[in-house]
């Protein structure tokens, strides 16, 4: 749907070009929700802007549905735009106009549609984002949450295939972030729209992405689905910014014996009483040191990190494995280090990481 | 006691009342028509010239979509200049074309001229002053919907703009009915030539004093009624 091939993008300042982004691939599936998340000043707020070509890449090609659209101009560039909803941090709403003429603005642009349709669509796409109630009040009238729904509703009133949402929940706060982002997933659901999401918020990226590029100073530093990255984040910016969602679950200096082992459970898998058979099956105990349960978007997860003690500890980690638990080394002794050395290849579609702890 | 307040009240009274005998109401009558004539025309004319000026100057300056840092710095040094010349000096200089243009550099037509000259540079400025005050979030916004810069200009930034654009008017307004005062001096009609005719030549003060009173009147009115505008049109 969406390809970013070998964009890169710097911005004259007085120093000389000053890079923003350095070589970035990225691919986009249709109907997914892909979130880009970063700190601020990573690039991916000029990164988002390349999809639209608000911004333009210094080099590289941006591909749209199979065609290249790197140099669009005039009506190309408008049509091109027509067909991507934008959504912004701070609404941009015109301050002028009610909300019904705001969710009209795009429509009266494109000059397709007679005065009554444009009414008539105005209205349905209102009642979708939950706003029928406000069409006559101007945006001041409104809170933010109302806001970023007008928002949401202006940038789909031409039919976008792409939503493209630059941190539209960041100035909300949690409750109503909630809510947006269930009104974005509803959308993806429904209407098939491709949404991509930027963020600095890991939160964001677990409710309602799929998959996830982490950005760092103008590149990709790990990218994958939102399950990998999360569970077993590979970089150490990654890292941060799980721990900075999840609290930190760093394994404190233990006096547990045994091996150190991390154990990540997710879809049915989750839910199954496995720890305790296999505990029972093998003679092993299991001290819990750290842990996290939860949700990404609609799969469950649970990551524990345990000492591993007595009984057959090489056996209990097979069939661990076996039972599809994903078993990773963070510490201990040579039995379970053979096993951490295949535990790549036996972890499904998911590419090799290395050993780290969260 | 009291008495004597009551019959000084009363010489007063008839001091005052033989002091306006003196004034020729009709006078001021028709110099107040013809300030406003003087400045509602060149008040059109301004805005006709002052706001494509300023949309230029918006579109083409620094951070805009259509920044052309040459164009913009010679327009602005242009305006700049005529914005330096004080209006009474700008006045006598552009007699030759006022007399070209209009055929007399005497009276409302030989004023209008050099009137709209002195203003359109300073409305041009308010005018790009206002227009960056839009919120570049918006601007942004209406591109990536699609729209053409000339409509993001047209359909959100103007409108956006309305009431820092009233405002502009407002004060330009205003600044209009200050020179009309000092065309007066070169022949201009309008009350400040009455003031200065009557008041300053002929040393009747009081006419002087109707005519200051009159031109308070009007600006506070002019202030009040954009005043009142701008809040009307404010929805931020």
């Amino acid at each position: 749907m969406i390809r970013l091939e070998a964009v890169t993008k710097s911005f004259a300042s007085k120093r000389g070009a000053a890079p923003a982004l350095h070589g970035i691939d990225l691919s986009v599936g249709r109907g997914e929700i892909y979130g880009i998340i970063g700190a601020s000043g990573a690039g991916k707020s000029t990164l988002v802007r390349l999809i639209n070509l608000l911004e333009r890449p210094s080099s590289g090609e941006v591909v749209i549905d199979g065609a290249r659209v790197t140099d669009a101009k005039g009506t190309a560039l408008s049509d091109l735009r027509r067909s991507i909803g934008m959504v912004f941090q701070h609404f941009n709403l015109l301050s002028g106009r009610t909300v019904a003429k705001n969710v009209a603005y795009p429509l009266e642009l494109a000059g397709r549609l007679s005065r009554a349709e444009i009414t008539a669509k105005v209205a349905a796409l209102l009642e979708r984002v939950g706003l029928a109630d406000h069409a006559q009040k101007y945006p001041r009238e409104l809170s933010g949450g109302q806001k970023q729904r007008v928002g949401i509703a202006r940038a789909l009133a031409n039919d976008p295939k792409v939503l493209l949402c630059d941190e539209a929940t960041s100035a909300l706060d949690p409750q109503t972030t909630g809510q947006v982002l269930d009104l974005l997933q509803e959308i993806n659901r429904e209407l098939g729209v491709t949404i991509v999401m930027i963020t600095h918020e890991m939160e964001v990226i677990r409710r309602a992405c799929d998959r996830v590029a982490v950005l760092e100073k103008g590149r990709v530093v790990e990218e994958g689905p939102v399950t990998t990255v999360f569970l077993h984040p590979a970089h150490p910016v990654t890292r941060a910014l799980v721990r900075e969602a999840e609290g930190d679950n760093a394994v404190p200096a233990t006096q547990a014996t045994g091996q150190l082992l991390r154990l990540t459970l997710t879809g049915a898998t989750a839910h199954q009483p496995i720890l305790g058979r296999i505990a029972r099956d093998f003679g092993s105990d299991f001290a819990i040191l750290g842990g996290r349960v939860g949700h990404i978007r609609t799969t469950p997860y649970a990551q524990f990190a345990v000492a591993l003690s007595g009984g057959n500890g090489g056996a209990a980690v097979a069939a661990l494995r076996a039972s599809g638990v994903t078993v990773e080394l963070i510490g201990g002794g040579p039995t379970v280090a053979e096993h951490g050395a295949e535990r790549g290849a036996e972890h499904g579609g998911e590419r090799e990481r290395h050993l780290h702890v969260v | 006691m009291a008495q004597s307040v009551a019959q000084n009240m009363a010489a007063n009274a008839k001091g005052i009342s033989m002091w306006f005998d003196r004034i020729n109401w009709a006078d001021i009558g028709t110099a107040l028509g013809q300030t406003l004539t003087m400045v509602g025309i060149s008040l059109s004319l301004t805005i006709l010239i002052g706001l494509p000026l300023g949309i230029l100057l918006f579109v083409t300056g620094k951070g805009q979509p259509f920044a052309r840092p040459i164009g913009y710095g010679a327009l602005s040094f242009v305006l700049n200049i005529i914005r330096s010349v004080p209006f009474i000096i700008l006045l006598i200089v552009l007699m030759p074309v006022t007399v070209l243009i209009t055929g007399t550099s005497l009276g409302i037509r030989g004023v209008i001229f050099p009137l709209v000259v002195g203003t359109s540079p300073f409305f041009a400025r308010l005018v790009e002053t206002a227009l960056r005050e839009v919120d570049r979030g918006v601007i942004e916004a209406s591109l990536a919907m699609g729209a053409s810069p000339a409509q993001t200009i047209f359909r959100a930034v103007l409108p956006e703009a309305l009431p820092g654009l009233i405002a502009a008017v407002t004060v330009t307004a205003i600044v209009l009915v200050d020179y009309t005062a000092m065309s007066g001096a070169i022949g201009g009609g309008g009350l400040g030539d009455l003031a200065i005719r009557y008041g300053y030549h002929r040393f009747q003060t009081e006419i002087m004093l109707i005519c200051v009173v009159v031109l308070i009147l009007l600006v506070q009115l002019i202030q009040a009624s954009g005043n009142s505008l701008v809040t009307r049109f404010t929805r931020r």
